[in-house]
C-alpha cells in the first residue's frame, strides 16, 4: 500500500487517518488547523506549497506567563493604552504560505492590526489593540494553528534591539557621491585647455571637493579608525595603506584645486570608498536566523510555575526563583534550576547538555540537574540554587567564553599588508630621493603619486568577494559559518577532534537488537499490538522494527508511566518494560537501553537499542587520516573503545570518560602542541570545547533548534562531507593569493605612471575600477567553479 | 558678445543645479527608505507582492 501523507503537515498518516472534506490528516491537530483556516476563508495556504503546516503541541498552561504584566512589558516593542507590537521569533517559518498565513491574522483575530514576517529572520511582527485581545491569546492562536513562538530568557534579557544600518548608509552615501563626481569630472578627462571648460571648471572641480567631503569624512571614517588602532598596537594591517591612500588622495586634490594644478582625484577618491565599502557590505551578510552566540540563555525559559506555601500556583520570573522554592515542572517544560525532585514521575531528556536522546528516569529525593526537559507529566521540585549558580549556567564563567577568536586571529590579507605598506613606502621615498636631486619641483608630485596608486583597493577586496561568496556556497550545502573568516581559519586546521554521541552516532536511527528465549508468531503480533498504543519514543522504534507482523485489537491496555506496559489479550497477559517491572532482578545493571518482555509472568528476554554510527563515518575518516589528526572524545564508558578501533584508522586517538572541562582540557592539549584544532560536537557538554578550539563546528540535526555556542553549524545529514568543506576552504585560500598577484600586477603598471611623474587622473579613475572590477570579476567566477564541484 | 556670455552662464548654473537637486531627491529618498527598514528584509516583499494575485484568483472560484 502507498503511504498517505497529511494534507496539512506532509507526515505520513500511518494506519489511523482522518477524513474530512476529502482530505486525509494524520491526526485531529492537523485537523483542527484545517478547520480554524476553512472556517476563515483561508483555505489559500494550502495553494501556495505542499503540506505547508505543522501539527500544533499541546501547550496547556505553558504561557500562563504571559498574564505577568512585567514580562509582557519587556517582550513587546511598543506599548500604549490602544496598541502593542510584538515581534516573535517562529522556528516553524520556512515557505510561502507560511508567510501568507501569517500576514493574514487579523482574518483569525480581529484585534490584530498589522502583521508582518521578516522572512530570513523567521519572525513576526504584530500590532495589536491590548484592550480587546492579549499577547497571552495572539501567542496562544499562534501555536494553535502550528506556529508556536519561541520566547526564551534571551528576549527577556536582550530588551529592545537596534539595527545597525550605518554601513549602509556609508554604502549609500560613496555611491552617491562617486556617480556624480565622475559625472562632473568628466569633461575634463578628455579637453583640458578648451575654452568653456576654462571658463567654469572651478565651479566643477569645487562641486567634486563638496561631494568628496562626506566621503572621507563619514564614509572611510572606520578606515581611518582602524588604522589607527593598528599603528598603535604596532600592526600594521591593511587599513593603515588604505587610510593613507585616501588621505593623500584627498588633501593632494584640495591642494591642485586651491592652487589651479589640475582637477584633483576625486573620482579615484570616491570610487575607491565605494568599491572598499561594497567589498565590507558584500562580506557583511550572514545568516539572519541562526545564532552562533547562544548560551543558555537563549533557550531557558522566562517564568517558571512556582508553588507558595498555600499551595498556590503562580508564574515568577526565573531569576526571581530562590533556593527553597517549590516549582512545578510541566510536561516538556524545561528545568532551568539544579533542584531535588518532590513527587512525580521525572523522564528527563539531558539532549540539551549532553546529546544523549534517552530520557532518564528519576525518582523522588534525586537530583535533577538544570537544562533537562520533563517529558512524562507533572513533576514537583525544590530548589537547591538559584538559574546563575547552577551547574549548567556556571560552564559559561569559564573564560573561554569569553575571549574573541577572530580578533586574535591573523588573516591572510593582514600576513600581507604588513610587507605590502613597508614596500610601498621604501618606493615612495626612494623616488622621492631620486626626483628631489633630478627634478626638485616633482618630487612632492612623485611621493603623493605612489601613495594613491598603491593603495591596496584590490588587496583589500579580493578576501571579501572571495570568502563572501563562499560563505555563500557553502550555506546552500547547509553549512553555515558564523562569518567569512572562519573560512581562513578552516584552510589552516590540521587537527579534527570528534565527540562520540550525537556526533559520530545519530539518535534519529537506533539498531534493535534481541536477547532471549525466540519469540513465536502469536506472541510477535501480541507484542505488536501492545506497542501500538504506547507513545513511548523507545515504544514507536521498536514496534517499527516488526514489519511483517498482524496487527490485532487490544482492548486491556495499561501503562504505567516510567516504568512500564501491560496488557491483557484472552488469556495471556504481556508485560513490557523496565527489568524490575518484568521482575527480572537479577539483570546486573548495565549502561545500555533495553525493554524487557514477559509473557505470563515468564521472562523472555530484552530488545537492546543501541545509538547507530553515522553513514559515512568511516570512509570520512579514512579520507581525513592523511591531512590531519584525528580523535575521538566521548563522554561515555569505554565500553565501545573496541569497537570504534577496529572501525577507524589505527592512528585516531580515543579518549572516553570525559567531561565538559576534560574535553576542553583535550583541545587545549592539541593546541599547545602547535596544532590548529576543529572541535566537532553536537552537545551543550561540548560547549567548552567548541569555544576553545580554533573552529568550533556545531552538528545539528534541524538547524533552527539549540546548538551551543560555536563557529559554524553543519547540517547533520552533510555530516559525510567535512572533508569537501575543508579542501573548498584551502582552495579558496589559494584564490585570494591569486588576486593577490593580480593585483600586484595593477599596482606595478600604476607604480610606473607615479614614479615617472606622469600619473595623470584619468589614468588612476581607469585603474583603480579596473584592478577591483577584475578581481571581483575572477573571484565571483573561480569561487563559482569550486561551488560547482560539490558533489550532493 | 557679452550678453549671450552671460544667458550661457546662468543656463549652465541652472543645469548643474538642477541635476544636483535631482540627485539630492533620489538621495533623500533612499535615506529615508533605509531608514524605514526598507532593506531589512530584502527577501519577505519578493514573496508578499505575489500574494494579492492568488487570492483574487481564490476568491473567484468560490464565487
Amino acid at each position: 500500500m502507498k503511504t498517505t501523507h497529511c494534507y496539512h503537515c506532509g507526515d505520513s498518516c500511518g494506519d489511523t487517518i482522518i477524513f474530512i472534506d476529502e482530505k486525509k490528516f494524520c491526526c485531529n491537530g492537523c485537523k483542527t488547523v484545517y478547520e480554524i483556516f476553512s472556517e476563515n476563508d483561508l483555505t489559500s495556504y494550502y495553494n501556495f506549497q505542499e503540506n505547508p503546516g505543522a501539527i500544533p503541541i499541546e501547550i496547556k498552561g505553558k504561557y500562563d506567563f504571559l498574564d505577568n504584566k512585567e514580562i509582557i512589558e519587556k517582550l513587546v516593542d511598543f506599548n500604549d493604552d490602544s496598541t502593542q507590537i510584538v515581534t516573535l521569533y517562529i522556528p516553524h517559518i520556512h515557505c510561502s504560505s507560511c508567510i501568507w498565513v501569517l500576514e493574514n491574522l487579523h482574518k483569525l483575530k480581529p484585534s490584530v492590526t498589522s502583521s508582518q514576517v521578516n522572512f530570513p529572520k523567521k519572525t513576526v511582527r504584530i500590532s495589536f489593540n491590548p484592550i480587546t485581545t492579549s499577547l497571552k491569546e495572539i501567542v496562544l492562536l499562534l501555536s494553535s494553528i502550528g506556529y508556536e513562538p519561541y520566547i526564551s530568557l534571551e528576549d527577556y534579557d536582550s530588551g529592545k534591539k537596534n539595527v545597525d544600518r550605518s554601513l549602509l548608509y556609508k554604502l549609500g552615501i560613496a555611491g552617491f557621491a562617486f556617480g556624480n563626481v565622475m559625472f562632473l569630472s568628466f569633461p575634463e578627462y578628455f579637453e583640458t585647455s578648451e575654452f568653456w571648460l576654462e571658463q567654469y571648471k572651478n565651479i566643477f572641480r569645487w562641486l567634486m571637493f563638496i561631494f568628496s567631503l562626506p566621503v572621507v569624512f563619514y564614509s572611510a571614517k572606520d578606515y581611518f579608525i582602524s588604522a589607527y588602532k593598528g599603528l598603535r598596537s604596532k600592526i600594521l594591517n591593511i587599513d593603515v595603506p588604505i587610510a593613507l591612500g585616501i588621505l593623500v588622495l584627498f588633501i593632494r586634490s584640495l591642494a591642485e584645486i586651491i592652487f589651479d594644478l589640475g582637477t584633483g582625484f576625486f573620482d579615484s577618491l570616491t570610487g575607491l570608498v565605494f568599491f572598499l565599502l561594497l567589498g565590507k557590505f558584500f562580506q557583511q551578510r550572514t545568516y539572519n536566523f541562526l545564532s552562533f552566540e547562544r548560551d543558555y540563555k537563549s533557550y531557558f525559559p522566562i517564568a517558571v510555575t512556582r508553588i507558595t506555601s498555600k499551595r498556590k500556583e503562580e508564574n515568577v520570573q526565573i531569576y526571581e526563583v530562590e533556593k527553597g522554592d517549590r516549582l512545578l515542572i510541566r510536561n516538556q517544560e524545561l528545568i532551568p534550576v539544579d533542584g531535588i525532585l518532590i513527587n512525580g514521575n521525572a523522564q528527563i531528556d539531558y539532549s540539551f547538555v549532553t546529546g544523549e536522546a534517552d530520557a532518564v528516569s528519576k525518582k523522588s529525593g534525586n537530583k535533577l540537574f538544570a537544562g533537562g526537559k520533563q517529558l512524562s507529566g507533572v513533576i514537583e521540585m525544590e530548589v537547591l540554587a538559584s538559574v546563575s549558580q547552577s551547574y549548567l549556567t556556571q560552564l559559561w564563567s569559564n573564560d573561554v567564553f569569553k575571549k574573541d577568536k577572530s580578533s586574535s586571529f591573523k588573516t591572510l590579507t593582514d600576513k600581507i599588508s604588513k610587507n605590502f605598506t613597508i614596500f610601498v613606502l621604501s618606493i615612495a621615498f626612494v623616488s622621492t630621493l631620486f626626483w628631489l636631486f633630478y627634478d626638485a619641483s616633482k618630487a612632492l608630485n612623485v611621493f603623493t603619486a605612489v601613495l594613491i596608486i598603491a593603495c591596496p583597493c584590490a588587496i583589500a577586496l579580493a578576501a571579501p568577494f572571495t570568502l563572501g561568496n563562499m560563505l555563500r556556497i557553502f550555506g546552500k550545502h547547509k553549512f553555515y559559518l558564523k562569518n567569512a573568516t572562519v573560512i581562513e581559519q578552516l584552510a589552516s586546521i590540521n587537527s579534527i577532534i570528534f565527540d562520540k554521541t550525537g556526533t559520530l552516532t545519530t539518535h534519529k536511527e537506533n539498531t534493535v537488537s534481541y536477547e532471549g528465549v525466540e519469540l513465536n508468531q502469536q506472541e510477535k503480533s501480541f507484542l505488536k499490538s501492545s506497542l501500538r498504543a504506547s507513545n513511548h519514543p523507545l515504544s514507536r522504534t521498536l514496534y517499527n522494527t516488526f514489519t511483517d507482523v498482524k496487527v490485532i485489537n487490544i482492548s486491556n491496555y495499561h501503562e504505567i508511566i516510567g516504568q512500564g506496559i501491560e496488557v491483557h489479550f484472552e488469556e495471556n497477559k504481556l508485560k513490557l518494560g523496565s527489568a524490575s517491572f518484568v521482575n527480572k532482578n537479577d539483570d546486573a545493571p548495565t549502561l545500555e537501553t533495553s525493554i524487557h518482555v514477559s509473557f505470563n509472568e515468564l521472562y523472555k528476554g530484552k530488545f537492546i537499542f543501541k545509538n547507530s554510527y553515522r553513514i559515512g563515518v568511516k570512509s570520512l575518516f579514512s579520507s581525513l587520516k592523511s591531512d590531519y589528526d584525528l580523535a575521538v572524545v566521548s563522554g561515555d564508558n569505554e565500553g565501545e573503545r573496541a569497537f570504534l578501533s577496529e572501525y577507524l584508522p589505527t592512528e585516531t586517538k580515543f579518549l572516553f570518560n570525559q567531561k565538559p572541562e576534560d574535553k576542553l582540557n583535550v583541545v587545549a592539549g592539541f593546541q599547545n602542541k602547535n596544532k590548529k584544532v576543529a572541535m566537532i560536537g553536537d552537545g551543550l557538554n561540548d560547549a567548552g570545547a567548541l569555544a576553545k578550539s580554533d573552529v568550533g563546528i556545531a552538528l545539528s540535526e534541524n538547524i533552527n533548534v539549540f546548538s551551543p555556542a560555536c563557529d559554524a553549524i553543519l547540517d547533520a545529514s552533510q555530516f559525510n562531507k567535512i572533508n569537501q568543506f575543508l579542501s573548498a576552504s584551502k582552495k579558496a585560500v589559494t584564490i585570494i593569493k591569486y588576486c593577490f598577484v593580480l593585483s600586484l600586477f595593477y599596482n606595478v603598471i600604476g607604480l610606473y605612471f607615479a614614479v615617472t611623474g606622469q600619473l595623470m587622473p584619468v589614468i588612476a579613475a581607469i585603474l583603480m575600477p579596473l584592478s577591483s572590477i577584475s578581481i571581483v570579476v575572477f573571484t565571483t567566477i573561480s569561487t563559482n567553479l569550486l561551488g560547482r564541484k560539490f558533489k550532493t | 558678445m557679452y550678453q549671450i556670455i552671460r544667458q550661457d552662464m546662468s543656463v549652465i548654473y541652472l543645469l548643474l543645479s538642477l541635476s544636483i537637486l535631482v540627485a539630492i531627491v533620489f538621495f533623500i529618498a533612499f535615506i529615508y527608505s533605509v531608514k524605514k527598514g526598507q532593506y531589512d528584509d530584502s527577501y519577505t516583499p519578493s514573496v508578499r507582492m505575489l500574494f494579492d494575485d492568488e487570492l483574487v484568483k481564490d476568491n473567484k472560484k468560490i464565487n
